[in-house]
């Protein structure tokens, strides 16, 4: 099987899909904004990119969920669509990790731990994430639009020009992730008022697999042109921006069954024009 | 690697409606089948279709490979056959001390830095297990050197938290070799300490030794200083910059000193496998106090040298020495670029035991005081010199040709001294005045007593003077604002003028007089 045959007119392919299944499960309800802020037109330099690819690509304004999605939320949605309950949930579509933290299909564990349901909601899949995105009337950010509100310090709207967002940045990458999640929310909000894209948890996106590193992120160079720009930090844009490396090469090791033990999300929202 | 979607879909035989729901299912399902056939082909090389661990008649039995951290190593293999190897290696990322008071997040193979020592045997058939921790924030996955094979292996061991990939190689060159993380950023993986050595042995086996070691460098870069207490964030610029703060062994400082250092017995061979993770740093290994009898230079089979002191080691290389331990005592292992050792932790001790032997190594066997020839030599230099100074003096004095010359110089500078104050009174040509004041030529009062002279030019002389037989009595007021060689010297040119004929003045003579008479009072005119 050919997988390296006709890349780019695949990616191109995939690429339109992703964009159709994107508005057509917007279209589905028009989603609520309560919780979310508004994050401006803005540009998003892809840290990875094909040499044909435009070196700033534009992201539209769009509604971003100020924190990620709570287990209480979680829990809303699982009550109100029981094929995606711990128990019945379609393997396929969900590891057997999914919600493996829980109690029970309803029970997030809240006897245990009073403030459990404000806790970030972990161990879902991607299919999870876009299901609950899809019941609740929005969807998932895509990469570019992650990365693009992530780019923002507390103050400043390149946060890598702020010492003190910088030194936070350290700081979470530089500890062990802990036994149990602090709430949502708790973090300093950023220039938008988005809360924890940097220090809680990583964060599915609805195009988390276009990250385009190989396994061996050294040979992201090369033969593979077409599909890859940089081998770990060369023809990369900003080469002391390691958290950006970590993201790409985080989101390259998911698969979309895969759950995680500190991998969440949150839910986007397009801005009408 | 993003596969083709299966033609299927896009040639359906089902009546194609426009209905939301079966559409979005239509494009996960494109989605979901497209990441399946990405997993499909992560997990089997590109292969033949039946798996290759069956098809190699060489290979007999299997075991599971012993895994040490350091500073053990696994036996020696002892089998005279190529078996398949299972090593089960798990990724953890762990907080622990890299110097007292100091702790650091580390990304580690099999909990420790450096990770498990991987032994082996040449032609050995690898199935290579890797597990990332659930708790791990990242992906890791794993670069042996000794594999052939695109990425040392990292490309198809690429794992997220909670998971576990397979992957096989064999054994193909005998060596010591490095393994590492090689996930972006690569740097910053290695930097955390994700590094360890594989020997791959070769089928005759390496000569044999009492007792071997594992050892390994490693260069870490912290937010904070050498020391800085509490828990250490990875500095990214100074990794880029090349600026450790700490080189150490075993990944953290004094990990093999004091009660853990390396422990053998005089007699001894002792072998140490050492490696360097870098990230960055090449390492100048060296043991002070013992000469490596052989090296295996950058960890390669055959023997290369014989009694080295210091050798190479590159970064992501190795090298494995060989010395026999003669004397007992504390030896100090180092990375011989000094500061590395002294200021940063790259420093390890190997304590031998065992019988001392004086004619080998005595011990200090003297203990004296040294007064050093410099000093001596120095002094006697300089009396000498002062000595010859004086001489010369004396000479210059007692030189009448020199002695007249500076009593003219004496005299040309009196004179003006006179012309300036003295010839009011006692007249240009030293005459003085009759019944007040007494002449200066050929005058015996002058030329009698040269103390009582330089007294009168002091402090003044009133009363009754007899001078030459003729009375006089006036006022000559004192003179001590004038200095010591002005008074010299205007004494020296009329004693030397007017008909009189005299030795010179010196100013040390006035000096004596001045110290000694009584303070005279400034003379005030009424």
């Amino acid at each position: 099987m050919t997988v390296f045959a006709h890349a780019r007119s695949v990616r191109l392919v995939l690429h339109a899909c992703l964009l159709m299944a994107v508005v057509l499960s917007e279209r589905a309800c028009g989603g609520s904004t309560a919780g979310m802020s508004l994050l401006p037109a803005g540009n998003y330099r892809p840290l990875f990119r094909a040499t044909n690819d435009p070196e700033t690509q534009t992201v539209a304004s769009f509604w971003l969920d100020r924190t990620p999605v709570t287990r209480g939320q979680f829990l809303d949605f699982v009550k109100a669509c029981p094929k995606w309950r711990r128990s019945r949930v379609i393997r396929l579509f969900a590891d057997t990790s999914y919600l493996s933290d829980w109690k029970a299909d309803l029970d997030p564990g809240i006897d245990k731990d009073p403030q459990v349901l404000s806790r970030p909601a972990v161990q879902v899949s991607w299919f999870a994430a876009r299901a609950y995105a899809e019941w609740r009337g929005c969807r998932l950010p895509t990469t570019p639009e992650w990365e693009r509100a992530a780019a923002e310090g507390f103050l400043l709207a390149e946060g890598l020009k702020e010492p003190e967002f910088r030194t936070a940045l350290a700081r979470w990458y530089g500890s062990a992730a802990p036994e149990v999640l602090p709430l949502v929310g708790s973090g300093r909000a950023t220039l938008h008022g988005i809360h924890d894209l940097h220090g809680l948890i990583w964060e599915w996106t609805e195009d988390f697999n276009s990250s385009l590193v190989t396994g061996d992120s050294r040979e992201d160079t090369g033969l593979e042109r077409q599909l890859f720009c940089g081998a770990g930090s060369v023809g990369a844009r900003e080469r002391s921006d390691f958290p950006a490396f970590m993201r790409a090469g985080f989101r390259s090791s998911l698969r979309s069954p895969y759950t995680l033990s500190n991998l969440g999300f949150r839910c986007a929202l397009s801005a009408k024009p | 690697m993003t596969p083709t979607p299966p033609p299927v879909l896009i040639h359906s035989k089902v009546p194609f409606r426009p209905h939301r729901n079966l559409l979005v299912a239509l494009l996960s399902g494109a989605t979901l089948l497209a990441t399946h056939f990405q997993l499909r082909a992560q997990t089997a090389p590109a292969a033949p279709a039946s798996p290759l661990r069956t098809v190699d008649s060489t290979i007999q039995g299997s075991e599971i490979a012993v895994l040490t951290s350091a500073p053990e190593v696994p036996p020696p293999i002892r089998r005279r056959h190529a078996t398949k190897v299972v090593v089960n290696l798990e990724v953890k990322e762990v907080v622990k001390r890299i110097a007292d008071g100091t702790e650091y997040l580390f990304w580690t193979f099999g909990g420790d830095v450096p990770g498990k020592f991987i032994r082996v045997r040449e032609g050995d058939q690898v199935e290579f297990h890797l597990m990332n921790h659930p708790t791990s924030k990242m992906p890791h996955n794993i670069d042996l050197h000794a594999v052939t094979g695109p990425g040392g292996g990292a490309a198809s061991s690429f794992t997220a938290p909670g998971h576990a990939s397979q992957f096989s190689f064999k054994a193909l060159n005998p060596g010591l070799y490095v393994y590492h993380c090689a996930t972006a950023p690569v740097g910053m993986h290695v930097a955390n300490g994700m590094y360890g050595l594989i020997l791959v042995e070769p089928k005759e086996g390496l000569p044999p030794v009492d007792r071997e070691f594992y050892v390994m460098q490693g260069d870490f870069y912290t937010v904070g200083k050498f020391g800085d207490e509490g828990l250490q964030a990875f500095d990214s610029n100074k990794a880029l910059d090349e600026r450790p703060t700490y080189v150490v062994f075993n990944g953290s400082v004094g990990s093999l000193v004091g009660d853990r250092a390396l422990k053998a017995k005089v007699g001894e061979t002792v072998r140490i496998y050492f490696g360097n993770g870098g990230p960055n740093l090449s390492s100048s290994f060296h043991v002070i106090g013992e000469i490596f009898d052989t090296v295996f230079q950058e960890g390669g089979i055959l023997p290369s040298q014989k009694n080295v002191q210091t050798t190479m080691v590159p970064s992501g290389g190795s090298v494995f020495v060989d010395f026999k331990l003669d004397v007992p005592g504390t030896f100090i292992l180092v990375d011989h670029a000094l500061f590395r050792a002294f200021g940063k932790g790259a420093l390890g001790m190997l304590k031998v035991e065992g019988k001392n032997d004086l004619a080998l190594y005595s011990g200090k066997e003297v203990d004296a005081v040294y007064l050093g020839q410099q000093a001596d030599a120095g002094s006697a230099a300089e009396k000498k010199v002062e000595s010859l100074k004086s001489q010369m003096q004396a000479a210059i004095r007692s030189d009448p040709k020199i002695a007249s010359l500076s009593k003219e110089i004496q005299m040309e500078k009196g004179k003006q001294v006179y012309m300036q104050t003295c010839f009011v009174c006692h007249q240009v040509g030293g005459e003085g005045f009759p019944g007040q004041i007494p002449p200066l030529g050929k005058s015996d009062f002058l030329m009698a007593d040269v103390d009582r002279s330089i007294g009168i030019v002091l402090q003044g002389k009133s009363g009754e003077l007899v001078v030459n037989g003729k009375k006089f009595n006036g006022t000559m007021i004192p003179h001590n604002h004038l200095p010591d060689d002005q008074i010299a010297n205007v004494l020296t040119y009329v004693r030397n003028s007017f008909g009189n004929t005299g030795a010179a003045v010196s100013p040390e003579q006035v000096r004596l007089i001045r110290s000694t008479a009584p303070a005279a009072k400034a003379e005030t005119f009424e």
